[in-house]
């Protein structure tokens, strides 16, 4: 603890002199707009850059995260019994969330890019119907380990048909998704009615493979091994965040100050430790159900993946280029077009991954499939979360935290006795505001270039 | 060019002959046009004079019709603007072509990332990128971390420069690069390109304003009408000279000034 506290001091000495020798030009004005952790050396310093920074209008995941805390307390005071925030209900709200999660984290792919996929909402249920179907024991009675990356493949080979046409016929992705959205509706249609299930092949039924998907929303790890499992994950981020900022700090390259590390660090731990004592109450009615559900750790597998890539490969930094600026990284090089077209593939990849959730949830499949609100929601999520519509910014993080705001608006009025149509109208009004703020920090950050 | 001094006193690039059309449009005439080492280059002429077709086709943008591009003495053929990259020709172009929503450490890497264990090595990339903006003595950049869309236009300037730079090139091309700047932005360009010249490195920069051109160059090149009319070390050219070959190709003025050289 020494440690932090003498740290800051020390180090803003340096940032003293620093700013002493720096030429007039590269005076205040700039503060606005620079991430707040390239220049501050301690804590203080970060969190008045910061505070430049949401003046400014660009206040990265704060916005969400403090929307989310709102609506929990205020749902917390109005829902009947106050049944908000207990265990039962929580589990049940991700549950509710994480489908919209998982679509949300594949739109960002292609949001960065300055397009947009709208076919999401039904490639993700056909890639679903696939699975479904390929394991039922009365028909094919396929493996589960060998149904569910067909069906994946599937999404991703639908998604790179897409991308293709986009990039090669240098059409809109906006028309080309819109029609896959209803070719992909009535291909599902089609396969659901394939076998003796009248259209609703089922996961309850008798069979191993049937179960092991059914599974994937509605198991839970055993609760002592949840414990230990969130504190390796735990131990594992920290340690690396940790050693990746003081191995910057000592080679002095921009870094954020030790307490800023130590407090980030903090924060995943609480929302692990936060996450898994809520998951280890008993929401049975009768019996014993506790432990984290195993879809959380398919969300956060997703995350973690999806995250390294965009952020730490090439392949990655070319589809922020490309949303940044076409011209300059078609001059660098990047094949634009490839890029692109992988692009939509995992957007439609990680969109399979929602189906698979969705029929887990549903227990099968129906042609009750609300596909194009889905694909709506998807969106709404991505930029309520904080990815731009308009390309270029956007985080995989985004896609989650945006998805359990669409899922608290949802479990929170359903608490309430509002129906479906509120539902519609109180989310409508969130996506317009946080469209309103991505907006607004876009022309606050032009405006704040333009003026010096 | 009679001597047989091997690399000391040849120039670096020497375009020979140099013939573009575009449909009826002929957009250059034969022209010759050298650049040496340690040297600032300024290319003038009117709009529609050629020097943009002239220097797209040195960058491997377009492809001449006719003509011949010796590199170090040796002809060459620049097809493609990676051909150009491998000689070490690098071209700033005047929209800069940098990602506002990126860094300066990506933009200056963007397409040649640093990798590590299959992963982007930002370490060495920062490193590498503060390195080559502090022997530009571009000091006025807060932080390699800055997104690009917080920099003034001087500051976007030095990192494009600094982003064709760090690629052990020989040749810098710069077009209209002081055109959107301001009076202490444009200082800061033109102190740029001479520790660009100074450290070895040929600078061709494309030009409209003479302020600029008697101020940095040490040759001036002459475009009027897709011909080269007048070639020669700054220090016997004036500004009313540089006008008048600009605008009339140089028929008014007293031919006895000798050859191009």
């Amino acid at each position: 603890m020494t440690d932090v506290r003498n740290d800051p001091a020390a180090t803003s000495g340096s940032g003293d002199l620093d700013t002493e020798l720096m030429p007039e030009l590269a005076a205040a004005a700039a503060e606005a707009v620079i991430p707040p952790e390239i220049v501050a050396q301690s804590m203080g310093q970060y969190l008045h850059g910061w505070w430049t920074r949401v003046r400014g209008g660009d206040s990265g995941i704060l916005p969400v995260i403090g929307a989310l805390l709102v609506l929990g307390v205020v749902f917390q005071i109005v829902s009947p019994g106050h049944v908000f925030l207990t265990a039962d209900n929580f589990v049940n709200l991700l549950q509710q969330s994480a489908v919209y999660m998982v679509l949300a984290m594949a739109e960002v792919f292609v949001l960065l890019l300055g397009e947009i996929d709208l076919s999401i909402g039904f490639v993700g249920p056909l890639a679903a119907v696939i699975a479904v179907q390929l394991v039922q024991p009365a028909t094919s009675n396929w493996a589960w380990w060998l149904a569910i990356p067909v069906a994946l493949i599937a999404g991703a080979a639908w998604g790179a048909i897409q991308g293709t046409i986009i990039t090669r016929l240098r059409l809109p992705s906006f028309i080309v998704t819109l029609a896959g959205l209803l070719i992909a509706n009535g291909v599902m249609l089609f396969i659901l009615l394939i076998g003796p299930f009248s259209g609703y092949p089922l996961l309850t039924g008798p069979s191993h493979n049937q179960t092991m998907l059914h599974n994937l929303m509605n198991a839970s790890i055993d609760t002592a091994v949840s414990w230990v499992l969130m504190a390796v994950l735990v131990a594992a981020t920290g340690i690396f965040m940790w050693l990746r900022d003081s191995r910057r700090r000592r080679h002095g390259l921009v870094a954020p100050p030790p307490s800023l590390t130590l407090l980030k660090v903090a924060f995943i731990a609480v929302v692990g430790v936060i996450l898994v004592a809520i998951c280890s109450v008993n929401r049975a009615i009768n019996g014993n159900i506790s432990g984290v559900p195993w879809f959380v750790f398919v969300v956060l597998a997703v995350l973690a993946f999806w995250t390294v890539l965009l952020e730490r490969t090439r392949f990655g930094r070319y589809i922020y280029a490309i949303g940044g600026n076409p011209e300059s990284a078609r001059r660098a090089g990047v094949n634009l077009a490839r890029v692109r077209t992988i692009a939509f593939a995992l957007c439609s990849f990680t969109a399979a991954i929602a189906g698979l959730l969705y029929a887990s949830r549903l227990d099968g499949m129906s042609n009750n499939v609300q596909g194009g609100q889905d694909t709506l929601y998807a969106v709404a999520a991505a930029v309520i979360g904080g990815t731009s519509l308009f390309g270029g910014r956007g985080r995989v993080l985004h896609g989650v935290l945006g998805g359990l705001v669409i899922g608290v608006i949802y479990n929170g009025l359903f608490l309430l006795g509002l129906d479906v149509k509120w539902q519609y109208i109180v989310t409508g009004f969130v996506l317009l505001a946080s469209l309103t703020i991505d907006s607004l920090s876009r022309r606050g950050a032009t405006t704040g270039v333009s003026t010096h | 060019m009679s001597t047989n001094t091997p690399t000391a006193d040849q120039p670096l690039l020497q375009v020979r002959g140099l013939d573009k059309h575009f449909g009826a449009v002929q957009a250059l005439t034969g022209v010759d046009f050298d650049v040496s080492r340690g040297q600032v280059t300024a290319l003038c002429g009117d709009n529609g004079a050629g020097k943009s077709v002239l220097i797209r086709c040195i960058a491997g943008i377009h492809q001449p019709d006719r003509g011949t591009i010796l590199w170090e003495g040796h002809p060459v053929h620049i097809h493609t603007p990676r051909d150009a990259s491998r000689l070490g020709i690098e071209t700033v172009y005047q929209d800069l072509a940098l990602a506002d929503n990126l860094d300066i450490v990506q933009n200056m890497f963007l397409g040649r990332e640093r990798l590590r264990h299959r992963l982007l090595d930002e370490d060495e990339m920062e490193r590498l990128a503060a390195e080559v903006l502090s022997n530009l003595r571009v000091t006025t950049v807060r932080s390699v971390r800055q997104p690009v869309a917080s920099l003034s236009g001087g500051q976007r300037q030095s990192v494009a420069v600094a982003k064709a730079v760090m690629w052990h090139s020989k040749l810098v091309i710069m077009d209209e690069p002081t055109a959107a700047l301001g009076v202490v932005q444009t200082r800061m360009v033109l102190d740029l390109m001479r520790r660009l010249r100074d450290s070895g490195l040929a600078v061709v920069v494309i030009s409209h304003n003479l302020n600029d051109v008697f101020e940095v160059a040490d040759r001036i090149a002459v475009l009027y009408l897709g011909r080269m009319v007048v070639q020669a070390p700054a220090a016997e050219m004036d500004r009313q000279r540089v006008v008048e070959y600009m605008t009339t190709g140089g028929q008014t003025v007293a031919a006895a000034q000798g050859p191009s050289r």
